[in-house]
């Protein structure tokens, strides 16, 4: 085991897996000579060369295509975009190529691509450079959706990413570069489609992935030394395909349920998780179910306005008070 | 209509020169080449007729007047190389050596086609004979050939992608992000425009001041060629030159290959918004009549043996109407959830 930053274990991960197999390339906006903004594709231009870590010019719908067209042909292309923010600009090539060739074309094609999209909010980036939009793709049959948050599961899923054929939108959280933890020295892998439970309790489950499993185990270990409330912290990982059993199995445990996103509320993924909820074990529910998000309005500049906005440590211990609320 | 010939018109209104005997292919390929794109006319031809008998559905556009681009462009190119597509994907489906009986069957709707009935005219693909598939999105064909060029570069297979797509194709944003790249990077691909002059009801003229659309070439630092989009073999000498200097790492050629749609823009479309008596002078230019009238002037075959290849096309897919409707299967309910993710792998 070695002490890594998620920065470090997406640059191994990567590396490794270039090392690997030759047919992995990377392709974005700055990978190559700069490393990318934040310094997760450093060195990989100097060992691997400019054929397979290609500095594209800023044409997100013409490169994101590219890998789609590099997927189909016999690579395992990594797509970065810079902000995820501007996945909008390559949404056709996503969803109208990637997501839909291997079925309209009767299974005749792979595409095994990655798009790295680094998202979440804070630090003042204002409306184009902070949102989150995970539920969009979990729309899409065809693609996979994964946003892990430590290092190991950011190395783990990484690896699993590129290894998958078919195409995977890997959210990874801007404000967590930093983040440290441990990542073993051998060669692993994360599956995708299983939960984390970072923490055991037997009060309240909270869903959460990304940044909001980090502020959700802040919120529970809170609660319990406050109040002795005992939270579950489930960290899902990944999004499509998502571990239910996991949720559900916690909730049959607890029967209260909250579920955070750091996306704005409206049409978001814990909308769509809480709905699944319902279908699946409505009976086990002994009160509604709490979503916590984002206000609905786009992300303001000022740090106190901004701050009112992101879905806080605060209105996580809030929201299981919620579903306690009757108890 | 403007600027609708490659060449200034010579006052008898015969602006085309005729077809001169291309000094690489033998005759045997030239019989190959005429049979392909008989069967494209008689392949769409009858697709017109099943799409009004309500044999078939969906949108169908027509590749018919269009031949001599998909098979003089496909002759140059070796089986293993790639080709992208647009929504009128029969042609370059034909000319890359699909199997027509796989095709008919698809726009059946049936298992046995070549998209397992998922995929209909607008996708049509073949991927095992490197035709990566039709799309119903004007333009979304661009990045996916620089990605097969892009692959190419990298394995050092050698590959070359032949990208067609419509005069309406040119005025997406990736048409110039596709472009960019592939000549930033030297790679391997040839842009083939199938200027038939309009999209749907939209002359170019409308919405490009500049009509000459290889004159973009300039822009991104490539060669930039015109030909006769009705003239097959004025379509292969430029893309066989376009491909020699890609497969010589060269890089990208564009090709405008300038024709005129004579039929509507998709097989039930009465074209009410064109004036019809501009387009009837240039079915004299019907690239199929041409290549014929070719081999009697040239006396390189007896009108019977071209009856023969004509014969063949007819009957082939005749056939395949009788293989897709007689002998093929009805995709299942349990095939609606296969092929959404590789490996059998079923997320609900
Ligand atoms: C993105 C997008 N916009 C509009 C359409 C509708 N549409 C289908 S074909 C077509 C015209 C395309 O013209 P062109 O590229 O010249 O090809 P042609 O049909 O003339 O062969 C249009 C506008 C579409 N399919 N996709």
């Amino acid at each position: 085991m070695s002490i890594k930053t998620v920065r470090e274990a997406l640059n191994d991960g990567m590396r490794e897996e270039m090392r690997r197999d030759p047919t992995v390339i990377l392709m974005g906006c700055d990978v190559a000579v700069r490393g990318n903004p934040f310094g997760v594709t450093k060195g990989l231009l100097q060992e691997f060369g400019p054929k397979r870590v290609i500095d594209t010019p800023i044409s997100e719908p013409g490169f994101t295509g590219a890998g789609v067209g590099a997927a189909a042909t016999g690579l395992r292309p990594i797509v970065e975009i810079l902000y995820s923010d501007w996945i909008t600009l390559a949404m056709d090539q996503i969803v109208n190529m990637a997501a839909k060739m291997r079925y309209m074309f009767g299974g005749k094609v792979n595409v095994p691509l990655v798009v790295r999209a680094p998202f979440g909010s804070g630090g003042g980036n204002a409306a184009q450079h902070s949102q989150s939009f995970e539920n969009w793709f979990n729309h899409v049959p065809g693609l996979k959706v994964v946003a892990p948050i430590s290092p190991y599961d950011c190395k783990g899923m990484l690896l699993t990413a590129i290894r998958d054929d078919n195409p995977v939108i890997f959210f990874e959280h801007k404000r967590a570069y930093q983040i440290k933890g441990e990542v073993p020295d051998e060669e692993y892998t994360v599956p995708f489609g299983k939960a984390a439970i970072r923490k055991e309790g037997s009060d309240v489950t909270i869903v959460s992935y990304s940044m909001m499993s980090i502020k959700a185990l802040q919120a529970a270990e809170e609660l319990e030394k406050e109040q002795g409330i005992k939270c579950e912290v489930i960290d899902l990982r990944s999004l499509l395909p998502l571990d239910y059993e996991t949720v559900m199995g916690s909730l049959a445990k607890t029967n209260r349920i909250v579920v955070c996103q750091e996306a704005n509320l409206r049409g978001g993924m814990a909308a769509d998780i809480v709905a699944e909820i319902i279908d699946r074990g409505f009976d086990l529910l002994d009160a509604p179910p709490v979503r916590v998000a984002a206000l609905n309005v786009p992300m303001p500049y000022n740090m106190a306005l901004e701050n009112e906005v992101i879905p806080s440590v605060q209105k996580i211990k809030a929201a299981v008070l919620k579903a306690l609320g009757d108890r | 209509m403007t600027k609708v010939l490659p060449r200034e018109d010579d006052g008898d209104g015969k602006c085309f020169e005729d077809l001169e005997i291309p000094p690489d292919l033998d005759l045997g390929r030239q019989k190959d080449m005429y049979l392909k794109m008989c069967l494209i006319r008689e392949f769409d031809t009858k697709v017109k007729e099943l799409w009004l008998d309500n044999k078939i559905y969906g949108l169908a556009h027509s590749y018919v007047g269009a031949e001599a681009i998909a098979v003089g462009a496909c002759a140059a190119l070796h089986p293993d190389d790639y080709i992208t597509s647009t929504h009128r994907g029969h042609g370059h489906t034909i000319a890359k050596g699909a199997d027509i009986n796989k095709m008919m069957a698809e726009l059946f709707g049936k298992y046995e086609g070549y998209n397992r009935g998922k995929g209909g005219s607008m996708h049509i693909a073949d991927v095992e004979h490197g035709m990566l598939g039709a799309t119903g999105i004007v333009g979304s064909g661009m990045p996916i050939a620089l990605g097969s060029a892009l692959s190419a570069n990298v394995l050092g297979n050698g590959k070359i992608t032949i990208c067609f797509h419509g005069d309406g194709g040119t005025n997406q944003g990736v048409w110039h992000e596709t472009i960019n790249m592939a000549a930033a990077w030297n790679l391997p691909v040839v842009f083939v425009i199938e200027n038939n002059q309009m999209a749907i009801g939209t002359e170019l003229s409308c919405v490009s001041k500049e009509t000459d659309l290889f004159r973009r070439a300039l822009g991104y630092g490539i060669p930039g060629v015109l030909v006769d989009g009705f003239n097959v073999f004025e379509v292969y000498l430029a893309v066989k030159e376009a491909v020699e200097r890609a497969r010589a790492g060269q890089g990208p050629t564009l090709i405008e290959a300038r024709f005129l749609r004579l039929l509507g823009h998709f097989v039930a479309d009465d074209q009410w918004y064109r004036d019809l008596t501009k387009v009837e002078p240039y079915w004299d230019y019907d690239p199929v009549k041409r290549m014929r009238e070719y081999f009697i002037l040239n006396k390189l075959l007896k009108e019977k043996e071209i009856v023969e290849i004509e014969a063949k096309a007819k009957a082939s897919v005749e056939r395949s109407v009788v293989y897709a409707s007689t002998e093929c299967s009805e995709p299942g309910i349990d095939t609606l959830y296969e092929d959404i993710y590789a490996h059998g792998e079923v997320i609900v």
